[in-house]
């Protein structure tokens, strides 16, 4: 009897600490998933531009955002907003510097408004698609390139495209 | 019935001596802190939950009487979601979850005929893991920052921005979960190997069973949480990037993780539940429970199924509508057994010779209540509906039906059932019942308005809100002091039947069956060293 409890007990908790590993699997298995699917893409260009054709009827507004978050960099776009047909591509330049007296890697991430936004924007070229390290006040200009998918819907004559660069946590040396 | 055991007879010496294989037994303080005892550890158990509850419940009047003025009355709002937390976290780890516990380990050894639980020394880990743990929670409202005040969820990035009360909450998460593994463990090693001969697992009581699959399910989800909580303090302090945005990691991830645990964690907490409630009502009703067969299969389904329902919790977070819809499905599955359950309670009672005592009380109310609970879930399954109630207070309404009508009235319907057990007295019936209608009126004056209060739009979780939703809320704080009140009133009626009361029979109600009824009253400190011999009772369908 208690060799038998013993041997259960290991059982359960060999099953626990298996769990345990379950949980951590769960993130390369949530980053398959979401790239098989198609989701959550913010960081990757988009794979190829699916529709070349442009949509002279219609206009859409895209305007610039840039924040940064706990981090003393300079960061603003080159123009507040642009005026293009759907399936056109655009190209914004971002200015960065960083301010401070030390070398710092950080790394952008998108956001829209209105969300659905998302979805309708390719892009080719993107500063978040990478970490990018400063050196000591350095300044660059860096270029978005995206195009508007045609199939946006009307009702969104106007959408915000948002970067916020966040200092790369563990760089800091 | 099962047969009396020459144990029985003997336990009538008093429990401290007379045992030569024992070492001597200590006494004061001594005997808690190295209780292996199944049933001191029992009682540690409901006592410490009980105290938790009491400042769990001193958290939610802080909040409720905020929340009486729209406005900002007595607290600031970062410590307004402090309080949000940690309410949450100290009554489900601190109160619910321990308290089943303690009924496992006072009652599971006698309901199987087994002398002890199976690891005694283990058991003793298990419990004293929680103190500190209750601790290391309740202290961090008193370090710079604050406690955790990232909800009980502990949402990234919230939880990846506060100060050392997050760390000290991840802490007591690991120590928690490390205890309800253990327990777990202990649990389910003691039903699978130390039953009475004869004794099948499908002629098991219902509580033995449904704790079993608690316990297999605590043991597979609680180290999935220490995992999601290990990870957050890494992206915190050593630089990865799980759920941190900046380095490449989802917020979004954390919610799967998280809810991959929780929404399991939520049948923890009610399972047990159902298991105390299917003791109660074929006593009080005098007929065995109708369709116990069903009832196992009923449980298992429902733990198996919690394992794919996670993303009902995150319908708002931009799934793409097929993940909605599937997870959409296989939650309104879950009301298919839960639908089973509620319907063999019911055809138990039916045309039983019903009496109506405190036990009985909860366990219908428990019934009527938490069936009203389980509705609102389904509301809140509904993908396209849930767009409008995620987050508001048509939220907190449900699940305080399903834990608080659902978990805590059987805890209290399994303490009055089994208290004559446990201290040899009757608890003063009268009081018992003024407890119970206390406690019903109060619980739905508190909770129902926050129905309306959710659809009309208040949102979850703010200190403040628009004048026009001022009535409902003031109610529910009239309500919330009442409940609370009465809760005191409970302790009063616990400690009077310790001090005293009416000497209880071994088999206090006519209508009940099991081998714990079989030991004399109190229970005395050691039981079934020879084990009985289990005969299925009469008319069990087997």
């Amino acid at each position: 009897m208690k060799r038998e409890n013993r041997t259960l007990r290991v059982k359960l908790l060999i099953a626990a600490c298996v769990m345990f590993g379950f949980g951590f699997a769960l993130i390369p298995f949530y980053k398959t998933i979401c790239e098989v699917a198609g989701l959550n893409n913010l960081l990757r260009a988009d794979k190829g531009v699916s529709n070349s054709q442009i949509d002279t009827s219609r206009m859409v507004m895209v305007q610039f955002d840039a924040n940064t978050r706990n981090l003393a960099w300079r960061f603003k776009p080159l123009q507040a907003s642009v005026n293009v047909h759907p399936g056109q591509m655009v190209r914004v330049d971002y200015e960065v510097e960083n301010t401070l007296d030390r070398a710092v890697t950080g790394q952008a991430i998108p956001s829209y408004t209105p969300m659905v936004a998302e979805r309708h924007v390719q892009k080719l070229e993107c500063f978040c698609f990478r970490q990018q390290t400063f050196a000591a006040h350095e300044k660059r200009v860096m270029p978005v390139v995206f195009t508007v998918d045609s199939d946006l819907p009307t009702e969104v004559p106007v959408f915000t495209l948002s970067y916020t660069f966040f200092e790369v946590a563990g760089t800091q040396k | 019935m099962s047969a009396v055991t020459p144990d029985a007879v003997h336990g009538h010496d008093h429990g401290h001596d007379g045992h030569d294989h024992d070492h001597h037994m200590p006494t004061g303080w001594r005997r808690w802190m190295t209780a292996t005892n199944h049933k001191d550890i029992g009682t540690l158990y409901l006592f410490f939950s009980f105290i938790m509850f009491l400042t769990g419940g001193v958290l939610a009047l802080t909040i409720r009487a905020e929340l009486f003025q729209p406005g900002l009355q007595i607290v600031r709002p970062e410590f307004f979601n402090q309080l949000t937390t940690m309410h949450g976290l100290i009554m489900v780890f601190g109160a619910i979850m321990p308290a089943f516990v303690g009924f496992a380990n006072w009652m599971i050894p006698l309901m199987i005929g087994a002398p002890d639980m199976a690891f005694a020394r283990m058991n003793n880990w298990s419990f004293w893991l929680l103190p500190p743990a209750a601790l290391l929670l309740v202290s961090s409202f008193f370090v710079p920052g604050g406690a955790s005040a990232a909800g009980w969820t502990l949402y990234a990035p919230l939880s990846l921005q506060m100060g050392m009360g997050m760390d000290m909450t991840i802490f007591a998460v690991h120590i928690m979960g490390a205890s309800s593994i253990m327990g777990a463990i202990n649990i389910v090693v003691t039903i699978l190997n130390m039953r009475a001969p004869g004794m099948t697992l499908m002629k098991m009581p219902m509580f033995a069973w449904t704790w079993l699959i608690t316990a297999y399910l605590l043991i597979a989800v609680m180290p999935v949480l220490a995992g999601a909580v290990t990870m957050l303090l890494t992206d915190r302090h050593f630089g990865t990037s799980f759920f941190n945005a900046a380095g490449g990691g989802d917020p979004v991830l954390y919610q799967h993780v998280f809810w991959f645990f929780g929404h399991p964690e939520v049948y923890i907490m009610i399972l047990p539940a159902f298991g105390i409630v299917s003791q109660i009502v074929p006593a009080f009703a005098r007929k065995p429970l109708f369709g116990y067969a069903s009832m196992v299969y009923a449980t298992a389904s429902i733990a198996i199924l919690s394992f794919v329902v996670w993303a009902h919790h995150m319908f708002t977070t931009g799934m793409p509508a097929v993940t909605q819809i599937a997870f959409m499905y296989m939650t309104m599955l879950i009301a298919v057994p839960t639908g089973v359950k509620v319907f063999n309670w019911i055809a138990t009672m039916w045309r039983g010779s019903m009496t109506f005592e405190t036990p009985m009380l909860f366990a219908v109310g428990f019934i009527f209540v938490f069936t009203m609970g389980g509705f609102t879930g389904l509301m809140l399954a509904i993908a396209p509906a849930d767009i409008q109630y995620q987050d508001t207070y048509f939220v907190v309404a449900h699940f305080h039906y399903v834990l608080v009508a659902g978990s805590l009235f059987a805890l209290f319907a399994g303490t009055y059932y089994w208290i004559p057990k446990w201290t040899g007295h009757m608890y003063d019936e009268k009081l018992g019942k003024r407890h119970f209608w206390l406690s019903m009126i109060s619980f739905n004056v508190t909770f129902f308005p926050m129905h309306f209060l959710g659809l009309a739009g208040m949102p979850r979780r703010i200190p403040d809100y628009n004048p026009f939703f001022t009535d409902f809320n003031q109610l529910a704080t009239v309500g919330a002091f009442g409940f609370g009140l009465s809760q005191v009133f409970f302790f009063y009626i616990v400690l009077k039947c310790i001090k005293g009361g009416p000497k209880a029979a071994d088999k206090p109600w006519d209508g009940a069956e099991g081998l714990e009824w079989t030991v004399p009253s109190p229970a005395p400190f050691h039981t079934f060293e020879v084990p009985p011999v289990f005969e299925a009772p009469a008319g069990h369908g087997h």
